[in-house]
């Protein structure tokens, strides 16, 4: 008999008042029974509606199932079958757009947990299993991957599943991409992401780091060099900013800058070697998954208080909801309809070498109201005029999104992109306009998510491998 | 890892490293930079590579002990090997067929314009360079200009050795002489770039500055290295770090490189407690 609850099994969490001051996951994970019973919701319908909601179309009854009869390793390989990040994407998909959208449980009540589920069952298999894969028997060929995000990472490991022997070059001196110097340790403890790193290497996979791939070798040298294809998963690229005054005062970060110095500089450790702003009062601007990990890291290094400042309503705001309603439970305060003009610096009128000189003291706003939708759906933010106000800030972080970096595409000949910067591929097979060149992932797509990213090196791993069986 | 090859001292807060790093070695060009870690865990910070030799696959980086992490990085010994070393970052100095050029350095920036100054010489081009620093036991590399260029002018703002006065003494003199070059290419602390611009710009001869700003990943990806160049942000990683100096907005520069001049001080005198404890 299926459970009948409209409720979700809730997600065990540290406490809102005790999670805001550390940086330890704030989800805890389903026990056993939790997932038992949870796994009972699914009604195991015949046409899976849910799968189609799948970007990468786990099989996510199928693997339901195998958690009812307890095979838990069985839902694992289940989930295996189209994904290579269980243990990433049960934690930071956005499920609520994807397969638990379709769920007909979620008509008249909550869907069933499936990311919790996706989850559980990844931890479980960690906690389990030794992880290490067999080595496959080489094949003889080789393949380069430039950058070791999610796209790179997945592109890697399926292509050494079947033997190719395989490189990884990434420009940081740690792998992972947005994985470690994005998403913060509180929600995806870098511990999950060192694994997966570690099992590839296990695999037989080298993952060269400092190396820029444009800079350091370009990729015609890497066919120089006996590489037979090359994947290039190199990410989103260069942070935007608005463009209004104030932008270059000391205290205004981008996203990328302050996450990166948290996490991946370990500022948010106790005897940091990164500086960053600490305390004080932080506003971020944006609305997405990086503004939401912005805020909450802001006040994790000590905040006294954060703004969202997000120019449309809650309606559009485009982060995972559990980010948003978590950051509301830590007390991140939202300032909706509202967009920055100015960023206020201050200036001693006395004294020309005060060093406080061009630090951020305040951000001025404007209050907007959405017009009508656009041909895409989405209602355009209008300034009403004369609303202006001004937000009591000493730091404000830029989270409005990334532009394509040209690095690769400008040392790479009959590479193309598109009006936006995003590398050219035939989408079903990743393949670029230059022979033997591979791509996906942010890099193709603009920023987007990271099961997209995965599927995309796993579809270009299948079309390299039929590339190079021929 | 990266081991030291060769490690001079220029002068007590001046320390010269060859570093084994073949890939950067092989592409390395005049203008461009380096990030390295000293160890895991450190800080990433941006170097100019001020030699290369392809042959032997190292890089020449010279810098000057300011902080906690150029201080550990300075009691590296030869044989020891630094954590991460990522380059060649940044455009190179576009030096295709000059003919007569004038360098202006200043200080430690003096490391990052010989190459240059190097690079033109051995094209023929015709090099005027002049040097400034503090004082006397503050200079570098007098040895190494001269044979690089056609001219040579040494300053010393306290008058301790060469001509007292800064930079721009012998600079307005040319120009007041009616001498003119094809490019003047300025490296050396913020103030003194833009003071060598302003001497410049009435001449309208072309100046181009080196900008140093802080970094993070080097590749475009953190917007931490940004400025302001003609009223648009630019990132120095990628867009420089040479940049028209007309156009830079050095005061915003300026600000943004004190930063986190609080924190450095702190770091700085943590680590220097922290090597006196262990001795
Ligand atoms: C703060 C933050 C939070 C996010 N939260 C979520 C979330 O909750 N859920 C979700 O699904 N998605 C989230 N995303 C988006 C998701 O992380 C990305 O869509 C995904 O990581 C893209 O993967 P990728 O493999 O394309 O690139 P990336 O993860 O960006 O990796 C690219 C790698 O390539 C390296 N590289 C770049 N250029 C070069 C070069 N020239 N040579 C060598 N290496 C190079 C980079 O250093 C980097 O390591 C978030 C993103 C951020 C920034
Ligand atoms: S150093 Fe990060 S973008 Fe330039």
């Amino acid at each position: 008999m299926p459970n009948m609850s409209p409720k979700k099994n809730a997600m065990p969490s540290q406490a809102p008042e005790v999670r805001a001051h550390n940086f330890d996951e704030v989800a805890l994970g389903y026990d056993e029974a939790t997932a038992l019973d949870e796994a009972a919701r699914c009604l195991n319908c015949k046409n899976m509606p849910c799968v189609t909601g799948c970007p990468v179309n786990i099989h996510i009854p199928e693997f339901i199932s195998k958690i009812k009869e307890c095979d838990f390793e069985g839902a694992y390989q289940v989930i295996n079958r189209s994904s290579s990040l269980p243990a990433v994407c049960g934690r930071v998909c956005p499920q609520e757009t994807q397969c638990e959208a379709k769920c007909v449980r979620g008509i008249k009540g909550e869907p069933v947990g499936i990311g919790r589920l996706e989850r559980f069952v990844a931890d479980w298999h960690n906690a389990h299993t030794d992880g290490v894969a067999d080595i496959p028997e080489t094949n003889g060929h080789k393949v380069a991957v430039v950058g070791s995000g999610p796209s790179g990472l997945t592109c890697a490991g399926d292509l050494a599943k079947k033997g190719y022997s395989v490189t990884v070059y990434e420009a940081l001196h740690t792998a992972g991409g947005v994985l470690v110097y994005g998403i913060p340790e509180f929600r995806l403890p870098k511990a999950i992401v060192k694994k997966e790193v570690d099992n590839l290497k296990a695999m037989g996979v080298t993952i060269e780091t400092n190396v820029v791939i444009g800079k350091t070798l370009t990729v015609d040298e890497l066919f120089e060099m006996g590489f037979e294809a090359v994947f290039i998963g190199s990410g989103a690229g260069l942070p935007s900013f608005m463009n209004i005054p104030g932008e270059s005062l000391k205290g205004v970060y981008s996203a990328n800058e302050y996450l990166t110095r948290s996490n991946l500089m370990k500022a948010y450790l106790d005897n940091p070697v990164t500086p960053i702003s600490k305390g004080g009062r932080v506003a971020v601007v944006g609305g997405g998954n990086v503004a939401m990990d912005a805020a909450r890291t802001a006040l994790r290094l000590g905040a006294e208080k954060v703004y969202i400042v997000y120019r449309r309503s809650m309606e559009e705001l485009p982060a995972r909801r559990e980010e948003v309603e978590h950051a509301i439970e830590e007390g991140v305060e939202f300032m909706l309809l509202g967009s920055p003009v100015e960023i206020l610096g201050y200036r001693n009128p006395d004294d020309k070498r005060d060093p406080k000189n061009g630090t951020v003291i305040g951000m001025k706003c404007i209050k907007m109201e959405l017009g009508e939708p656009d041909e895409r759906g989405r209602r355009s933010p209008i300034p009403v005029e004369g609303s202006e106000f001004t937000l009591d800030v000493d730091t404000v972080v830029m989270s409005i999104g990334t532009s394509p970096n040209p690095l690769i595409k400008s040392t790479t000949e009959g590479l193309e992109t598109n009006k936006r910067g995003g590398i050219i591929v035939e989408e079903s097979t990743g393949a670029t306009t230059k022979m033997g060149v591979y791509a996906g992932g942010d890099a193709v797509t603009g920023a987007a998510t990271v099961i997209s990213a995965m599927g995309a090196g796993k579809v270009a791993a299948k079309a390299i491998d039929e590339y190079l069986s021929k | 890892m990266y081991r030291i090859t060769y490690k001079k001292s220029l002068n007590p807060t001046v320390t010269m490293l060859d570093i084994e790093a073949p890939l950067v070695a092989r592409k390395a060009k005049p203008g461009q930079f380096i990030i390295l870690r000293v160890d895991e865990d450190g800080e990433r910070i941006p170097l100019t590579i001020a030699g290369y030799d392809r042959e032997a696959g190292t890089v020449r980086i010279i810098f000057q002990i300011v902080g906690a992490t150029t201080e550990k990085l300075n009691r590296k010994e030869v044989g020891d090997s630094i954590q991460d070393f990522v380059g060649p970052l940044g455009t190179a100095t576009e030096l295709d067929g000059l003919k007569k050029v004038c360098i202006v350095g200043g200080g430690v920036g003096c490391a990052i314009a010989l190459p240059i100054a190097e690079a033109l010489h051995e094209m023929g081009c015709e090099v005027t360079s002049v040097i400034g620093f503090r004082s006397k036991d503050l200079l570098i590399l007098e040895d190494e200009f001269s044979a690089a260029s056609d001219r040579l002018f040494v300053m010393t703002d306290d008058g301790s050795y060469a001509r007292q006065g800064n930079v721009c003494v012998p600079l307005n003199e040319m120009f007041a002489a009616g001498e003119r070059f094809e490019k003047v290419i300025t490296i050396g602390p913020l103030v003194m770039m833009k003071f060598v611009v302003e001497a410049t710009r009435p001449t309208g001869i072309p100046c181009i500055v080196s900008m140093n700003p802080i970094m993070i990943d080097g590749t475009g990806m953190c917007g931490g290295c940004r400025l302001t160049v003609g009223g648009k942000t630019k990132f120095a990683c990628v867009d420089g770090p040479d940049f028209d100096g007309y156009e830079v907005d050095f005061d915003s520069a300026m600000e943004r490189g004190t930063m986190f001049r609080d924190f450095e001080r702190h770091a700085h005198e943590e680590t220097c407690n922290l090597f006196k404890k262990s001795v």
